[in-house]
């Protein structure tokens, strides 16, 4: 199976700081790879530059190649169409200031999506995959501030997959949410792997344990172990990982 | 085993509420808060009441002397009608803005959204409308007189009225402006960058609307200044009483704003009574404006949650 | 919600069902070569014991997999450490009954008088099993307190035979090995009841988190 994004020799600065050091991964199709990880440890960091989130952060340098099915996304690919094809949704919930059909209509319009049968069509479509059309078809023109945490999250991933994403990226994305919430938007993520690749940033071993195929541990700007997260969490290799998902770290 | 304890309805008596009692007893253990709340207790009275004061003496001075004649359109010595410089007012404030507005909002769109952080020519822009903003409104009208006035060769005019004070509100837009936009949270640009919009799609699409409310506060300040501007005025748009164009020169007519009607009127003091029911207007038109202003804010939150 | 852990635990369930009809299948034939003596069913009870043995791994992977991704609590814990004591007592249940279909081949049949009671311990034991899996695929309580209760019979046929058994030697003096042998085999049937009543423990425990 041929990976839908590699990672080769990234390393990445923020000024004098070295972040990444020397990252190499390979992140297979329709899988939830997790990444997990003390803070600070470069996770956030390296999810951010797969679709380069990271240019707008100032005196950050990076090195190394990051490809998308072969494209080498930091040469010669548009930065806007790279993140219409890795979507992203954040640690705490953004949804715009805006309705609810607007926030998910927004990203297809930037697009070029004008016809508004088009339109409903792709945020009907988006609400119903990310299993929140049911709470939210009767209240597609109020105004998405007003939905729960769990509710604007869903909506959130809503909105990234209106743009037809190929890989999905998440940050901490159920931190901000209370359990039950966090519950729905982990059997989503397990539901999206079919049509998505996931990468996802979790700081909740248990949640990488859930539902991730593969996982990558972080420390300290490197990576310590990646493998099938079966067995990096019941046999890791790393006597760091065995510390850290054992909770005997530092 | 779930622990149950029998609940006996007992008289429902409030705990966690601070008696006149208890607050006297706390302040007797220590006078000085006491004291301290006596002073910021009487500081909002003292504010509150001059407010009043005000407002009262000038209703009261000024009401009895509204007539219909006060709003007539040509101003004469015998009838000094407010309306020729209510109108004056009125276009002076929009040229203002028409030249401040699109000047301030963009430099502080660029200062927040585009430059970098740090950037030498950004941080010179934010000293020098710092420093603007500090300078008595009468430097503004020398400089509109020895610029637009002599040097354009525009004259006493509308016109070199108007840029004087574009001039002298284009650092209040700017600031309020780029306060409102830093104000916009991250999290809103980050979202719009992660679905690939472009930045300029991003700041017209989802940061200027949200910054909105904060911008009209800037613009309804600007109003006020511009309102309330007299010195500079007179050194630049002179002192005829006169509709805009009247005399045929169009926005290059000399005219007079309500306020500097009014220093007119009360200066010249043969119609000290007219000048306090012109007070009594001018009030009426800045708390209306204020009002306004702050129910379309209102409305605009409101459309976006 | 939680579809994932709903799924895991659909999975263990049907297969501790699996491994109990297994272990039903191991004692049935074990009884019946006892009587047959057939060489082919014989042998299928090996294979029906190391099928056992393999779905045992099985569950046990399921089980680990599920303790390892999903850190159930309440019920879901409760059933999870009971399915990994249960598959003990199937995979005992298995290994006995290869034993007994092992030990026919020490017994001559001629010896066997008809009048002897090992037969009915089978019939008796193979109902402990069937009913103890019942029990636990229907989450039924009475079955498993009746499961517990039928293990007083069978102990009772145990004693039965056993005096069968010792009138058969005094009787028959030379037979004295096959005789002994007839009563291991009496002996694992009774250790078949108490795994049995073992399952049914669990099941109580899965149910209500006590276990006596």
């Amino acid at each position: 199976m041929s990976c839908k994004l590699a990672i080769e020799d990234l390393n990445l600065y923020y000024g004098d700081f070295h972040a990444l050091k020397s990252i190499h991964m390979e992140i297979q199709p329709n899988e939830i790879t997790a990444f997990i990880g003390p803070s600070g440890c470069g996770k956030s960091t390296l999810l951010k530059s797969l679709n380069r989130m990271n240019d707008l952060v100032e005196g950050c340098r990076i090195t190394g190649a990051v490809k998308l099915d072969g494209e080498d996304i930091y040469h010669g690919m548009d930065v806007n169409l790279l993140r219409k094809r890795i979507g992203m949704v954040f640690q705490k919930p953004n949804p715009f200031p805006m309705s609810v059909y607007d926030n998910i209509a927004y990203g297809p319009r930037t697009h070029g999506i004008r016809s508004k049968a088009k339109l409903d069509d792709i945020v009907e479509r988006s609400l119903r995959n990310a299993a929140i059309w049911d709470e939210l078809k009767d209240r597609l023109k109020k105004s998405a501030l007003g939905l729960s945490g769990g509710q604007q999250q869903r909506l959130c991933i809503a909105r990234a997959l209106a743009v037809e994403p190929e890989v999905l990226l998440m940050d901490e994305p159920t931190s901000a949410l209370d359990p039950i919430s966090t519950s729905k938007i982990e059997d989503l993520a397990v539901e999206l792997k079919k049509d998505y690749t996931i990468v996802m940033v979790t700081h909740n071993m248990q949640q990488a344990a859930r539902i991730s195929d593969k996982t990558a541990f972080f420390l300290l700007g490197e990576v310590i172990e990646y493998g099938e997260t079966e067995s990096l969490f019941s046999m890791p290799k790393d006597k760091r990982t065995e510390d850290y998902i054992t909770g005997r770290f530092g | 085993m779930t622990m149950e304890r029998t609940c006996k309805p007992v008289a429902a008596e409030t705990i966690n509420k601070l008696t006149f009692k208890d607050k006297m007893r706390a302040y007797k253990r220590s006078p000085l808060s006491l004291i301290l709340l006596l002073l910021v207790c009487g500081a909002a009275l003292i504010t509150m009441l001059t407010l009043l004061y005000l407002i009262v003496y000038i209703l009261v001075k000024g009401i009895p002397y509204i007539t219909p004649d006060l709003f007539s359109f040509t101003y004469t010595s015998d009838n000094v009608s407010l309306m020729p410089a209510l109108i004056s007012t009125v276009v002076m404030t929009i040229i203002a803005l028409v030249i401040a507005l699109p000047l301030g909002i963009g430099a502080a769109i660029y200062s927040v959204e585009y430059a970098k952080r740090g950037n030498k020519l950004v941080q010179l822009v934010r000293i020098t409308t710092e420093t603007l903003s500090g300078i008595p409104s009468i430097v503004y009208g020398l400089f509109g007189y020895l610029c637009f006035v002599t040097a354009l060769h525009w004259g006493y005019s509308l016109l070199a009225g108007a840029f004087t004070v574009a001039i002298m509100i284009l650092p209040l837009i700017m600031r309020t402006t780029e306060e409102a936009l830093i104000s916009v949270p991250d999290s809103f640009r980050e979202g719009s960058f992660g679905l690939g919009a472009g930045r300029l799609r991003t700041v017209f699409h989802i940061v200027l609307p949200s910054a909105v409310p904060g911008i009209l506060s800037g613009v309804i300040l600007a109003i006020g200044r511009v309102v309330g501007e007299s010195a500079a005025l007179m050194y630049t748009a002179g002192s005829v009483a006169q509709m805009p164009g009247q005399a045929g020169g169009g926005l290059f007519d000399s005219v007079r704003t309500l306020s500097v009607h009014m220093y007119v009127l009360s200066s010249e003091g043969l119609h000290i009574d007219k000048t306090y029911a012109t007070a009594v207007v001018l009030l009426v038109i800045v708390i209306g404006i204020n009002a306004l202003s702050s129910f379309v804010a209102k409305k605009i939150t409101k459309k976006q949650g | 919600m939680r579809n994932r852990l709903d799924e895991q635990l659909e999975l263990l369930n049907t297969e501790l069902i699996r491994m109990g009809a297994l272990c039903e299948d191991g004692i049935s034939q074990a009884a019946k070569v006892l009587v047959t003596r057939d060489e082919a069913l014989r042998r299928a009870v090996d294979e029906t014991e190391q099928e056992i043995d393999r779905k045992e791994r099985e569950i046990e992977a399921i089980c680990l997999r599920l303790l390892l991704q999903q850190q159930p609590v309440a019920k879901d814990l409760r059933l999870i450490s009971a399915a990994m004591k249960m598959i003990a007592d199937m995979e005992r249940i298995g290994d006995q009954a290869s034993d007994i279909a092992e030990m026919v081949e020490h017994i001559r049949a001629e010896v066997l008088p008809g009048s002897l009671h090992i037969a009915e311990m089978a019939r008796a034991a193979v109902n402990m099993v069937t009913n103890s899996v019942d029990s636990f695929v229907r989450r039924d309580m009475d079955i498993a307190r009746a499961v517990e209760k039928a293990d007083d019979e069978v102990d009772a046929l145990f004693n039965k035979v056993k005096s069968e058994i010792i009138a058969l030697i005094a009787e028959k003096p030379e037979e004295g090995e096959t005789c002994l042998d007839l009563l291991m085999v009496a002996k694992y049937f009774e250790r078949i009841g108490d795994h049995a009543v073992n399952i049914a423990e669990w099941v109580v425990f899965s149910l209500t988190g006590e276990h006596d």
